[in-house]
């Protein structure tokens, strides 16, 4: 599938937390193979799913993201050997509170992508920008206003450099 | 304030083609915080670099953004660019503009609206970055080879002629590998035993090998420099300081019938047994399923059930209540070299996925043999001494048909890469066949014929020239018996044509496949492999002997399939890479590891319990009277590995992770959603 943007239908956003070694050596092999994909996605390089706190994805969700991808090495291949098990079991426990934040679960997609599989990251990419496009945006937790967010130029509202302020 | 430096490389078109370089730098230069943003043709060249190191000193950069290539690729020569300026290296980072966008989209506005978000997401993370200093480690001048095949004789060697100490642990009683297996070998056609056994004694005389025959790594802990190896000594029940190999103990022992591994279950072997008359160490196992001693025992027989290996040794080396031994040996360098078996076409397969093949009877027809058994078959130390004789009635084979590619490229059978080596050992069979049976006939069914080598291609054409063997291109559909013949039934491509033959014995050139296993042991190495087993390096072209894990690394069949003189030159490369490693002192390790806040850690250790290293330890925080106020976690920096697991299970975050703290994470997060 070949990912030519339609300027008319919704563009959804997606952020994307993976492992240093399996899945974004994946996605570095996938631009080395020149594999063309949606440009929805934006990566956040982690060292390992082990260290991803399920947070990460609610606070993606609340600064406007339509979508989540968490993706690491598969079973048993992890880098730091047990990282991504103990990843697996925090989001299966995770799952029950996406219910209750009222995130269809449509939205967040939790795959293994090992550092030689570009073609599955391609997959990967493509279908969840597809599943998440056709859900449309999200809108805000249930119950909570997404702040307004300023015009693309304009400064950033993020405070100055070591307030993180969002903890 | 922050005072970020922002360099954004077109890679010349690899990124400028599709990304708008200079919109990227426009745009990132209005954030806050950016004091300095420019495009270039080239950061990692020269010119580009300078760019950056004059940029630092002009503007007093307090963090630095390049905006190019993968971190993979680049991120220490920025890094060090940084450095040479001034700046603490770790406030250095980069933007990954090319394989995660100019080389995957081709919509400019949006790959270029990507390039921008990509290159925020890092301006604020750098904003929270914090000076870090690189953790010094002493080297352990010793090196651990696991496998004493070839790959692991030629390491060992190349490694403790360079003055470091070896720990040579092989498996199997006697050290030599497939290798010593062969009858002969190609493109030379020399005698496989006459050029490995010299190379055999050497490791066992060398004064900084210390073979470990017989054994194998139970455990590994440590990290790059500082390895911690269990090494389990199987019981051999026989005193190695005793032995002296002179043979009388398997001259007089009752079971003589167990198929022997060396000759690939072609020949017979005592239960007590060297694997060869030319084995290094050459100390008898005994092997305890077979032998009627153990066997009686294992009946619960009070009485012995046999001794006379004990009655025949007359230096009181039998020792039948042996135990395993576990050996702890610190190293500071690992060489994975554990090597290959063939595929088995039988039906019981060691992994999923494989099939085995029905159609040539899964292994059932006695006529019907791999490589390594021919190997034997034409060896003159094997079961036949060299005759070659079928296995089912010792007869002259008059024609032999050998099929190519059994396993290898089938992904219907499981695997779909080439065993490289098979096309040249085939070519090699059919020759030593047409010098043994003169009038026989060697007909060969291949794909394609794959000999890439210095002289390997001459080889293949003299097999076919000079020796006559038959070439027909296709695949065989069916191999059965018929009464004394073995059918075969195929097809040949070029001509378009059936084939049927009436051979009188079949050699399949089956896959190489890793080691049984390997995944167990890669595990416990923390080393990747692929889906096939075979262990990851740590890049195909630039890294081929290295593994993902530091201090780790890998030659011969065990990362792919290997002929023996790519066998010989990966180990000679992995013994100079840990050399090059043994050459320092002290070792710098990446300081991206975690540090506990003493004052916020409650002691819950839920942190010890996930590390996949025993990184933590437990601390006591005294107040000044030295009265205990709490235990709480503590960080060993050397051990750490920087996963972060840590962190993220951490109920009171008072762990953190250097380098990829909540608050540089969170701040990615929110520069995302502008």
């Amino acid at each position: 599938m070949n990912a030519t943007l339609d300027k008319t239908s919704f563009e959804p956003r997606l952020t994307a937390f993976v492992c240093n070694w399996c899945t974004y050596t994946g996605a570095d092999l996938a631009g080395t193979s020149r594999l063309q994909m949606d440009a929805n996605v934006r990566i956040v390089r982690l060292p390992c799913t082990g260290r991803i706190d399920p947070l990460f994805i609610v606070k993606a969700f609340e600064r406007g993201a339509d979508g989540v991808i968490v993706s690491g090495c598969h079973p048993a291949d992890c880098h730091y050997t047990s990282g991504n098990y103990h990843a697996r079991r925090r989001f299966a426990f995770f799952k029950e509170l996406i219910e209750f934040l009222g995130l269809p679960e449509g939205r967040i997609t939790f795959s293994w992508v090992s550092a030689s599989e570009g073609q599955k990251w391609r997959e990967v990419v493509n279908d969840a920008t597809a599943r998440v496009r056709a859900l449309g945006p999200f809108s805000g937790y249930p119950g909570t206003e997404l702040p307004a967010w300023p015009a693309a130029g304009a400064p950033a509202p993020n405070p100055a450099p070591g307030g993180g302020g969002e903890r | 304030m922050a005072r970020i430096g922002v360099f954004v490389c077109h890679c010349g078109e690899n990124i400028g083609r599709t990304v708008d370089c200079a919109r990227v730098a426009g745009e990132i230069g209005k954030l806050p915080g950016v004091v300095h943003s420019v495009d270039y043709k080239y950061m990692c060249s020269d010119p580009g670099q300078a760019l950056i190191k004059q940029a630092i000193a002009e503007k007093g950069l307090t963090g630095v953004v390049v905006s190019a290539c993968s971190p993979h690729m680049h991120e220490r020569t920025f890094r060090r660019a940084a450095g040479g300026a001034g700046l603490n290296p770790f406030l250095c980072e980069m933007a990954n503009i090319r394989e995660h966008c100019s080389w995957i989209h081709e919509d400019r506005e949006a790959a270029t609206d990507k390039a921008i978000d990509l290159a925020r997401v890092i301006v604020e993370k750098v904003k929270r970055n914090v000076p870090l200093e690189t953790i010094r480690i002493p080297v352990e001048k010793r090196a651990l080879v696991i496998g004493g095949g070839i790959a692991g004789i030629q390491a060992a060697l190349d490694l403790a002629d360079g003055g470091a100490e070896v720990v040579l642990v092989e498996k199997e009683p006697s050290i030599g590998g497939h290798m010593s297996q062969l009858s002969e070998t190609f493109p030379t056609l020399d005698c496989s035993q006459c050029i490995l056994t010299p190379r055999m004694v050497e490791v066992y005389q060398h004064p900084r090998i210390r073979l470990m025959a017989y054994c194998e790594v139970d455990a590994v802990e440590g990290y790059i420099g500082n390895f911690k190896v269990t090494i389990r000594q199987k019981a051999r029940s026989v005193d190695e300081t005793k032995c002296n190999g002179c043979g009388a103990c398997q001259k007089a022992c009752v079971v003589k019938n167990v198929p022997s591994e060396f000759d690939e279950r072609l020949g017979k072997r005592t239960a007590i047994y060297v694997p060869f008359p030319q084995a290094v160490p050459n100390i008898p196992v005994i092997d305890r399923e077979h032998c009627a001693y153990f066997k009686g025992r294992a009946r619960g027989m009070k009485k012995d059930a046999c001794g006379k290996c004990k009655e025949a040794c007359a230096r009181g080396a039998i020792d039948f209540a042996q135990e395993d031994r576990f050996v702890t040996e610190k190293v500071g360098a690992i060489v994975v070299a554990t090597g290959y078996e063939l595929y088995s076409i039988g039906k019981d397969q060691p992994a999923a996925g494989l099939k085995g093949y029905g159609e040539y009877g899964y292994g059932t027809v006695p006529d019907v043999i791999d490589g390594l058994q021919f190997e034997r078959l034409a060896s003159a130390s094997g079961p036949t001494a060299g005759k070659l004789l079928r296995p089912s009635d010792g007869k002259v084979p008059k024609k032999i048909v050998f099929l190519q590619c059994v396993g290898s490229r089938d992904p219907a059978k499981g695997i779909d890469y080439c065993s490289k080596v098979c096309c040249m050992y085939v070519a090699k069979h059919t020759m030593l066949y047409r010098h043994k049976v003169h009038d026989g006939e060697a007909t060969v069914f291949y794909m394609d014929v794959r000999a890439a080598g210095k002289g390997y291609d001459e080889f293949t054409r003299r097999a076919v020239e000079e020796d006559g063997a038959v070439y027909v291109r296709g695949r065989v559909s069916r191999v059965y018996r018929d009464g004394d013949v073995v059918k075969v039934l195929g097809f040949d491509t070029l001509n378009g044509t059936p084939v049927e033959i009436d051979a009188d014995m079949v050699v399949l050139a089956t896959a190489m496949r890793p080691r049984k296993g390997i995944e167990k042991l890669a595990q416990t190495l923390s080393v990747s492999y692929d889906r096939h087993g075979f262990i990851n390096e740590a890049h195909p072209k630039l890294r081929p002997v290295e593994t993902n894990t530091a201090g780790v690394f890998v030659a011969g069949a065990c990362q792919a399939p290997r002929d023996i003189p790519d066998s010989v030159a990966m180990a000679s490369a992995a013994a100079a890479k840990v050399l090059g490693l043994f050459s320092n002192e002290m070792l710098e390790r990446e300081p991206t590891v975690a540090r506990v806040d003493a004052a916020l850690c409650a002691g819950c250790f839920h942190c010890e319990r996930v590390c996949p290293y025993g990184a933590v330890e437990h601390k006591e925080v005294r107040d000044r009277k030295g009265n205990l106020l709490k235990v709480v976690a503590d960080v060993n920096p050397g051990v750490c590995q920087g996963c972060g697991t840590c962190q993220a299970t951490c109920p009171s975050k008072s762990v953190e992770l250097m380098g990829f703290t909540d608050e540089q994470i969170y701040a990615e997060v929110n520069a995302l959603a502008l």
